[in-house]
Formats: C-alpha cells, sequence, structure tokens
C-alpha cells in the first residue's frame, strides 16, 4: 500500500487521516512485539538502537589473540575448567580468552566465481 | 493493510509485464558464503553489468548485439570479465579482520575504449580498468613466436613486428588503490558528476578524492563526537547529487537524510538541508529507531527528487521540502507484527536497496522470501513479484505474488509465516534506459525483462 502525502481524493478520507488510522492499527502489533522482546531479554537496556548497538557496529570485524593470554590460559587449565569457549556476542571480550580454534580460518585462495561459470540461459 | 500486493495488475509504468530473461550462478542447496552477491549495478549506457561478492570477486556481463541470426538471444547478458578485486586482510594492528566482501561498485562514465568502475570492500577503494584486446603484435627481434629470447649474435636484419588480429581478450587491472583513509566500514562510494572527483562514506565519515591521487583525501563530513560514549547515530549511506558537483546527501541510522553544499565550507559537518519525518511521540516503541535507519539512498536520474529506504518503507523525498516525504510506499508493512522475532534473529538490521527506473516512473526494492516489490509512481500501482527458479522458462512471465498477513490464507497468497527469512533481496538494479532488471538472490543473479523489449 502506499500513500501519498498530499490530499488526492477529497470524496474518501484525507490522507492524514488514514496515515492516523493506519498508525494506530499499525501501533498495537509493535507495542505487542515489543512487549514480548521485553518479557524474553528483562535485561534490555533502556537506549534502544542507541550507544551499546551502535558500538557494536562499528566494532564489526575485531577479533583478538593474544599469545600469552593464550599460553597462560592453556596453562590454567590444568588446575580448573575454563568456561565453555563460545564466541562471545558481547563488546567485551572479558574472561574468554580466544583461540585459535574461535577464530575462523582464513580463506585459502581464488576460485572463480560461479556466476561466470556455468551455463547462459 | 493485510495483503502486500496491489491490484493484479503488472507495476512499471505503461502496463508491463515482466518476463524471465536469464539466471546466472549455481542452483546448489548449499551456498558458500564467498558466492553470496553483495552489489549489482548497471553501466551508465547499461550495455554492462557488473556484480560483486563476499569472495572479493568481480564479474561483469554484457549485453550481446541484437543478432538477426541468433534472434533469442534478444540482447542477453553474458560473461565479459571476471577478477578478484579484494583480498581477505588482518590488521595485526588493531585486531581487525578485514572482509574481502565488495560492498560498492561504481562504474564510471564512459571517455574512451576502456571501461572504469570502482569497487570496494570495508577499507580500501580501487579503481579497475576493464580494457579489449584484439590485436596482437608478431615479429619481434628479440624474442622468437614462443617468446624465448633469441640469441642477439644470430641476428642479422631488422624487421617492424606487425599487429595481427587475436580472439577478444578482456583485461581487468587495478590501475588506483585508495588505501588507509577509513577507520570504520566504507557503506557507500559515489562519483561525482564532475568526472574526476568521488566521496566514500564510512560509518561516521564521508571522503573526498580525486581519481587520480591516491595518497591524499579529504574529510568533507565528521560526525564522530568526541567522547565516543556519546555516539547516537552513524552515516549509513551517501550519494553525489547527479547533476550538481558541489551537493551530496547522506543518510543516518535515526533516519534522517543531511543535504550538504560543498561551496559553503570545507568541513561539512553543518548541513544545507535536514530531511527527517516527523514521527508521533505516542506510536515510539522500542523498535522505532532501528526500523527508521536509512538503509539506502538514491537520487533520481532528474535529481529533483530522492529516495530512501529503511526497514519496512520507501520514501520519495522532494529535494525542495524537509519536512516530509511526497511519497511513501509499504514494502512489506505486514512484518511489523513479527518485529520481535526479526530483532532475535537480526533480520531487522538488513540493509535493503532501492532503485529508480530510468524514467524515474517506477521504483523497486527487495524483501524476503526472494520477492522483491516496484512501485509505480504515475498509476500509483505496486506489485511483488518472486525471483525463483521454478519460474525461469525463458520470457515465461512472472505472476504477481500476494502475502496474507492474517485471517484465511487464499489460494495462491503465501502466509507470513511461511516467509523464508533467509531468502533475502537486498540489491537489485534497473537499467538506466529500458525495462531490464537485475536481481541478486543470494548467490543468483535473475534478469528480467518487460515483454515488451
Amino acid at each position: 500500500m502506499s500513500q501519498k502525502q498530499e490530499d488526492e481524493n477529497p470524496a474518501e478520507e484525507t490522507g492524514e487521516e488514514k496515515q492516523d488510522t493506519q498508525e494506530k492499527e499499525g501501533m498495537l502489533p509493535e507495542r505487542a512485539e515489543e512487549a514480548k522482546l521485553k518479557a524474553k531479554y528483562p535485561s534490555l537496556g533502556q537506549k534502544p538502537g542507541g550507544s551499546d548497538f551502535l558500538m557494536k557496529r562499528l566494532q564489526k570485524g575485531q577479533k583478538y589473540f593474544d599469545s600469552g593470554d593464550y599460553n597462560m590460559a592453556k596453562a590454567k587449565m590444568k588446575n580448573k575448567q575454563l568456561p565453555s569457549a563460545g564466541p562471545d556476542k558481547n563488546l567485551v571480550t572479558g574472561d574468554h580468552i580466544p583461540t585459535p580454534q574461535d577464530l575462523p580460518q582464513r580463506k585459502s585462495s581464488l576460485v572463480t566465481s560461479k556466476l561466470a561459470g556455468g551455463q547462459v540461459e | 493493510m493485510a495483503g502486500a500486493g496491489g491490484g493484479g495488475c503488472p507495476a512499471g509504468g505503461n502496463d508491463l509485464q515482466w518476463c524471465f530473461s536469464q539466471v546466472k550462478g549455481a542452483v546448489d542447496e548449499d551456498v558458500a558464503e564467498a558466492d553470496v552477491i553483495s552489489t549489482v549495478e548497471f553501466s551508465h549506457s547499461g550495455d554492462l553489468l557488473a556484480t560483486g561478492d563476499k569472495g572479493g570477486r568481480v564479474v561483469i556481463f554484457q549485453r550481446e548485439q541484437e543478432n538477426k541470426s541468433r534472434p533469442h538471444s534478444r540482447g542477453e547478458y553474458n560473461v565479459y570479465s571476471t577478477f578478484q578485486s579484494h583480498e581477505p586482510e588482518f590488521d595485526y594492528l588493531k585486531s581487525l579482520e578485514i572482509e574481502e566482501k565488495i560492498n560498492k561498485i561504481r562504474w564510471l562514465p564512459q571517455q574512451g575504449a576502456a571501461r572504469f568502475l570502482l569497487s570496494t570492500n570495508d577499507k580500501t577503494i580501487k579503481l579497475w580498468k576493464i580494457s579489449e584486446r584484439d590485436k596482437r603484435a608478431e615479429g619481434y627481434n628479440l624474442k622468437d613466436e614462443d617468446g624465448r629470447l633469441r640469441d642477439p649474435l644470430r641476428i642479422t636484419a631488422l624487421r617492424v613486428p606487425i599487429l595481427k588480429p587475436m580472439d577478444l581478450m578482456v583485461e581487468a587491472s587495478p590501475r588506483r588503490v585508495f588505501a588507509n583513509a577509513h577507520t570504520y566500514h566504507i557503506n557507500s562510494i559515489s562519483v561525482n558528476s564532475d568526472h574526476e572527483t568521488y566521496l566514500s562514506a564510512d560509518d561516521l565519515r564521508i571522503n573526498l578524492w580525486h581519481l587520480e591521487i591516491t595518497d591524499r583525501s579529504f574529510n568533507i563530513v565528521d560526525i564522530k563526537p568526541a567522547n565516543m560514549e556519546e555516539l547516537t547515530e552513524v552515516i549509513t549511506a551517501a550519494e553525489f547529487h547527479p547533476h550538481q558537483c558541489n551537493v551530496l546527501v547522506y543518510s543516518s541510522s535515526k533516519g534522517t537524510i543531511r543535504l550538504c553544499d560543498m561551496r559553503s565550507s570545507a568541513l561539512c559537518d553543518r548541513h544545507s538541508k535536514f530531511f527527517e519525518e516527523p514521527e508521533d511521540p505516542s506510536s515510539r516503541s522500542f523498535f522505532s529507531e532501528i526500523i527508521s535507519s536509512v538503509s539506502d539512498v538514491k537520487f533520481s536520474h532528474s535529481g529533483r527528487y530522492m529516495m530512501t529506504r529503511d526497514y519496512l518503507s520507501v520514501k520519495v523525498w522532494d529535494l525542495n521540502m524537509e519536512s516530509r516525504p511526497v511519497e511513501t510506499h509499504q514494502v512489506h508493512e505486514y512484518l511489523r507484527s513479527k518485529l520481535c522475532s526479526l530483532y532475535e534473529n537480526d533480520c531487522i538490521f538488513d540493509k535493503f536497496e532501492c532503485c529508480w527506473n530510468g524514467s524515474d516512473s517506477a521504483i523497486m526494492t527487495g524483501s524476503y522470501n526472494n520477492f522483491f516489490r516496484m512501485f509505480d509512481r504515475t498509476t500509483w500501482r505496486d506489485v511483488t513479484l518472486e525471483a525463483s527458479r521454478e519460474n525461469s522458462k525463458p520470457r515465461a512471465s512472472l505472476k504477481p505474488r500476494r502475502v496474507c498477513a492474517g485471517g484465511k490464507r487464499k489460494k495462491d497468497e503465501v502466509s507470513v509465516d511461511s516467509l523464508d527469512f533467509s531468502k533475502k533481496i537486498l540489491h537489485t538494479a534497473w537499467h538506466p534506459v529500458e525495462n531490464i532488471i537485475a536481481v541478486a538472490a543470494t548467490n543468483n543473479l535473475y534478469i528480467f525483462q518487460d515483454k515488451a523489449n
């Protein structure tokens, strides 16, 4: 459905009224969705789409590997179990010591794109 | 507002009937990450079509000349050139993996026989020259035909090498590498109408380059706050005006668009125009800002309008009116009641692009389930079409699709819950003149044409 913001058909509802009705109808689903989300994740921050989310976006691609940390962690493991190493979605690496296994493999060499090969239809 | 299809009439102006033309790419169920198409762009004349993928490769297709002996290959696109544009890198200093994914390709206007394009990944922009070679020199003095060096003592006479025809060879060579100018991830590049400069935009900054100069770039927009804790918005897209070489626009994650005039000052931090649709504060929710984030901004060919794409809609703005858009087209409003799960699976952050047709009378954008939407601005009709292998017989007409938002699902309708959110059409392109469109569906490139073509 498309809307024009000018008065096109005086016989029908004016553009603005139509928009209002639609927004009200659209309101309930969006608010209901928000309630669902807050129910699942009560600790979700007060600033939606704010700093945390943006910082995460800016930091995309950040991988940390420190051989010193890694070796110290390996040594500690003899004494106690480290928390399970799963990729940490949070900003801060915190207690998680990345291991070479965590880091994705560097891609090897270059294969021609499949778009360039194959049958032409 | 159930249902997303318009009346069953085709859109695109003048009663167009879209038909399947070609599909490129493998049919595999298991799609390799590298094969995912990340950008599609027609050249200015439309005879070349470039694609970039996550593996850093560029494939260029060329439209075949109309040929009486092969009437069925009515302007088909076939592979012209392919090359590895970018490779994966690792910035050891910052512990940053730099993806080779091609974010954008932009063609330079053609000036000679060779063709030029700019391709960019997150950090580096490259200028590629694509040239044809159909002649080869023969009869060298110092080496024989195999290329082996001849014994200089045996050369007793001089000859002039002659040029002989050879099979067409298309070569791509990197002519410029524009590196080290972006701390954050490049989302846009745009060639200026002066044909000498271009801009590159990342999350927080926009730089101006000269096509000939790689060791220097001017920063023209910088929205990085002194204290990063105060960061509230990022730049999501930027473009130069098609005719006015001093004008550019950039969009933000908060749903605003700023127009800047480079004549007013060297640093365009103060906008000349600020476009934002007023929001009803009572309708604000957790998702409001996220879905208002503009994922693409495109000027119309005329330069009078611009179009923005946010998560649920496409808006057309008159550059002379900053207060609100002149048109709003709903792409998939039925997703509003799915925002919670779309947030959880990250789909709410998908960046859809949008494009104009050559005459600015129609606009197109992608959606999920390999659906894409077209809106005719003159007839006010819209249509939902699907890019699928099932509908890929040559010249087969595309049937309009309909999504059922709730209630009784009619025959041929697809219910919202059965939409495949992994099949997203983020990148589409419209031929600059004719009714030919290129639609990227994950690892496949579909080309559709108007029946009348």
